[in-house]
């Protein structure tokens, strides 16, 4: 089947299959961020945004994202970039696998939340799983981040 | 608060490729290799015992797309070890790519490859295989001695004098001791005899196995795979397919996790074995269902601890006999189980007059075990910190008064592990440090919160190894580059801990530098010098100090050349960080000129290669605290606040030395509380995916405090032991103890589920 939606900003008309992924179709067309963790939705690595909103890539179809925005990290890299380099002062990326995910779903925390408290980071980010850094590097970066906005605010 | 002997070496750097996986650039094996390959996966075997009567695979042959379906009758009759470890491997040779008889749930039955994904899906259900079923043994307290074997085979072979033996399913067993432990244990005042059992953790890291083959332009077998054994995995790959070590050449890229799953070949074999027949290209990714079920996970142990001790807390003597499962095959069985006892009864050397270390490691019919971050010290350590907590309970004695009364101390020999020196070791100051930043003596104290909500503390220590002394290889090669910046080569794998950059640190420091002047390369086994690879705590410690000792060499060849430009003797030049300069003061030149003479006219090499062993693999050490709110309702316990301070000798980036420990512990809390392995009858394990085996979240922390107390190793890189197992350790005996104190029940089987602490609760027992 032929779709049309707009990947990182580029209107793109593809042909899929009916059960094509829609984490397996953007990585086939070069976005590599995206990671598969596992095949039950449970890990949170391939997270990308649907009209804005986060959902997970390998419980989508990619013909769900027919006639939407998609984005993936390859499409956020400045918004990314400015607190994204507060946890890597902390080390908290470490091997980096689930980094994309999480930082995705970071994008679209800050977004809804601009002023999140540590409890509300943790449960945003509560489905986005990381094996090596205990979480708490990257809320140390988080809070950075968000303290130093406020400072240049004021 | 660094070290003012320092100038690199002890900064929180930001790690060298930080950025770039932060922000996702393609960097891991699936990212960076030809998707126009074929498609590599494996029929798995739905029993858990059996011979294969037949394979019938002319139907799964015609589907579209597949190029080959290859069966046990189609590869290598040569055994071998998938253990990632020094030749010869303790790790007895016994496996096949294929075999007629399989030995697990999960074990490979088939190899199909295809042109596509969707091809070789559609061909797996049609391939028919008979089975001869048989039964299995799944319990690995019958294991030994069974008359049904897992290896009868004849080409059964172990290499090292393990105490292995097939015809009665031993993986390996021995017995070591110092002094009478029985007469000492009869004398004691008070004898804690108990038995311990932990469960076949999975590693989890997110990045599945996963491996790229194909033929280069020579003709050899290229590999690119997940792996923290490039080198091991040249050799093991050469066994498999029975071919010259020289025809292969491996290299990784960024490795997604590895936590010792990825000491061991798992992906590898198989596309390599496609290519190295079709001569094309293939791939295989692991699922995660196939990383929970056809992995290399911890060893399930049981460990019997007797320590004895007098009246006034006095620990006399320790006996630790442990039974090991290995599973359906040897990969690190040999190996592991010796750290359940040599790294945790050495804890206890101060007044310990008799000691005594038993073990034996069985087959079953169950998962393969590997090697996992602690690799058996972390199974020790729950036994033998359990057994001193109960002891203290039973003598009325604060649990911290008796380690300080018995603990390891700087200076002494340690009979239980190996007569080695403690050369460097701040337990104590640890000890001291933990329990005031931690606030043991309000929070130890069970209190009622009035809601059906008890809280309370527990408390463990903990140690690993720095390598493995004698044994374990690092090498670093260092080159000036044009413009007067280095090159560093290495063969250690960085899997996220960023030994990448903790390495360049010391070389930075060594030869006067910033750490942007050094661009790291590893590991490839083609051009990285050798290295056994990055496991058993080695890398820092072993790999760094091969590093300092290439940097040496390379100054020295350095001044060689910039002495013949400055026309004068190599004494009396000296190398200034920026250039050499003669002492005389006659003049000085720049790396970046002596790098462009090494290139013109020049018979010195601008580089040098050196290596690196360890006599000693001196212990990192560390105490950890837990507070714990127990739901006297439900059995939920949660993690309020968990802190540890920790000796790893100089912290080289205390900022990565952190974040290994914060991460270790949340994996050592899920082992202790959420990690649960269990079998259906037919030997399938039940937790195959992230949905059933459940990994700690960010919901699921406390707070977490980490502080380190420094003690200098003398044979260490500026000054550095280990630090990456040893993190591990301490989750499981601490929250064991918290919960018996809070609830008076001692659970001595991991991990510690609500349903558990309920039925302590109701029944009085763990």
């Amino acid at each position: 089947m032929e779709i049309k939606l707009t990947l990182n900003g580029k209107p793109l008309t593809a042909s899929v299959e009916a059960d094509t992924l829609l984490i397996d179709f953007v990585r086939a067309h070069g976005c590599y961020s995206v990671k598969r963790g596992c095949e039950t939705a449970n890990c949170g690595l391939c997270t990308v945004l649907l009209d804005g909103t986060p959902v997970l890539s390998c419980s989508v179809l990619a013909a769900r994202a027919d006639g939407h925005h998609v984005q993936t990290l390859e499409g956020l890299q400045d918004e990314a970039a400015d607190f994204a380099a507060f946890i890597a002062d902390q080390g908290a990326e470490q091997c980096g696998f689930c980094n994309p995910g999480f930082v995705m779903n970071t994008v679209a925390l800050l977004r809804e939340i601009p002023d999140p408290t540590d409890d509300q980071i943790r449960a945003y980010l509560a489905g986005n799983l990381c094996r090596c850094s205990g979480y708490e590097g990257q809320l140390r970066g988080i809070r950075n981040y968000l303290d130093s906005r406020k400072e240049a605010q004021a | 608060m660094s070290d003012t002997r320092f100038r690199v070496v002890n900064q929180p750097v930001r790690k060298k490729d930080a950025m770039q996986l932060l922000l996702g650039k393609p960097a891991y094996v699936d990212d960076v290799t030809p998707h126009d390959c074929l498609v590599v996966k494996v029929l798995r075997s739905p029993h858990a015992h059996a011979l294969i009567e037949s394979i019938d695979s002319t139907i799964a042959a015609k589907v579209p797309g597949i190029v080959a379906i290859y069966t046990w009758q189609d590869v290598p009759r040569r055994r071998f070890t998938t253990a990632g470890q020094t030749y010869p491997e303790p790790s007895p040779y016994d496996r096949l790519i294929l075999d007629r008889r399989v030995r697990f749930v999960g074990d490979a039955v088939a190899i199909v490859a295809g042109e596509s994904e969707q091809a070789v899906d559609r061909a797996l259900p049609l391939i028919k295989v008979q089975y001869q079923v048989l039964e299995p043994v799944l319990d690995f307290h019958t294991a030994k001695d069974n008359p049904i074997l897992v290896h009868p085979e004849d080409d059964w072979q172990a290499l090292c004098p393990v105490g292995a033996d097939n015809r009665r399913n031993l993986c390996a067993s021995e017995a070591c001791g110092d002094g009478d432990v029985d007469a000492v244990l009869a004398d004691c005042d008070v004898v804690v005899d108990q038995v311990y059992r932990t469960q076949a953790c999975q590693q989890a890291m997110m990045e599945t196995f996963r491996t790229y083959t194909e033929i280069d332009a020579f003709g050899r077998l290229h590999i690119v795979s997940s792996t923290q054994i490039v080198f091991h995995v040249r050799r093991i790959i050469a066994n498999a397919l029975d071919i010259p070590k020289s025809k292969i050449h491996v290299e990784k890229p960024r490795i997604g996790g590895g936590f010792g799953a990825k000491q061991t070949v798992v992906a590898e074999l198989y596309p390599a074995f496609v290519t190295w027949t079709t001569g094309r290209p293939a791939k295989m990714i692991y699922s995660r269902e196939e990383c929970q079920t056809a992995g290399s996970p911890r060893h399930e142990m049981e460990m019997h601890v007797r320590v004895g001790a007098n009246k006034d807390g006095k620990i006399r003597a320790m006996d630790v006999y442990t039974l090991s499962n290995s599973g359906a095959y040897s990969e690190h069985g040999p190996t592991t189980v010796g750290l359940s006892g040599h790294k945790s009864i050495p804890l206890y050397t101060t007044g310990l007059e008799a000691f005594r270390f038993v073990y034996d490691v069985v087959y079953t019919n169950l998962q393969a075990a590997g090697a996992y971050r602690g690799y058996g010290a972390t199974q020790g350590i729950f036994a033998v910190e359990s057994a001193v907590s109960e002891l203290a309970e039973r003598l009325g004695i604060d649990p911290i008064t008796i380690r300080e009364r018995n603990m390891v101390r700087e200076g002494q020999i340690m009979p239980a592990y190996f007569n080695e020196p403690n050369n460097a070791c701040a337990l104590d100051r640890c000890m001291t440090r933990c329990r005031e930043l931690f606030g043991w003596d309000q929070k130890y104290p069970v209190r009622d919160m009035g809601n059906g909500k008890i809280r309370t503390a527990g408390m463990a220590m903990a140690m690993q190894g720095s390598g493995i002394s004698s044994l374990d290889v690092g090498s670093a090669t260092i080159k000036l580059g044009d413009d007067g910046c280095y090159n560093l080569m290495i063969g250690a794998a960085d899997m996220g801990t960023g030994c990448d950059t903790i390495l360049a640190q010391m070389a930075a420091e060594r030869l006067d530098c910033s750490i942007d002047d050094i661009a790291v390369f590893g590991a490839d086994s083609d051009a990285s010098p050798y290295d056994s690879g990055s496991y058993a705590s080695s890398t820092t410690y072993v790999t760094g100090k091969a590093v300092e000792k290439a940097c040496d060499q390379l100054k020295q060849n350095l001044c060689a050349i910039a002495a013949g430009m400055l026309s004068c003797p190599v004494e009396n030049v000296t190398f200034t960080g920026r250039g050499v300069r003669a002492l005389d003061g006659a003049g000085e030149v720049s790396l970046a000129d002596i790098a462009t003479k090494s290139m013109c006219g020049n018979t010195i090499a601008a580089q040098a290669t050196a290596s690196h062993t360890s006599p000693v693999s001196p212990p990192p050490y560390m105490v950890g605290m837990v507070e714990i709110e127990l739901d006297t309702e439900t059995g939920q316990v949660d993690v309020l606040d968990y802190v540890a301070v920790v000796d790893c000798g100089t912290p080289v980036n205390p900022n990565l030395a952190r974040v290994q420990t914060e991460g270790g512990i949340v994996q050592g809390i899920g082992m202790a509380l959420y990690e649960t392995v269990t079998y259906e009858p037919t030997g399938r394990i039940m937790e195959n995916s992230l949905m059933q085996y459940k990994l700690p979240t960010r919901l699921d922390m406390g707070k977490l405090r980490v502080e380190f107390e420094p003690s200098y190793e003398p044979t260490g890189p500026f000054g550095a032991k280990s630090i990456g197992e040893l993190v591990i350790n301490t989750p499981s005996p601490a929250l064991a103890h918290a919960i018996a104190h809070a609830t008076g029940v001692w659970h001595r089987s991991l991990p510690i589920t609500p349903e558990k602490v309920l039925r302590g609760i109701r029944h009085g027992q763990g």
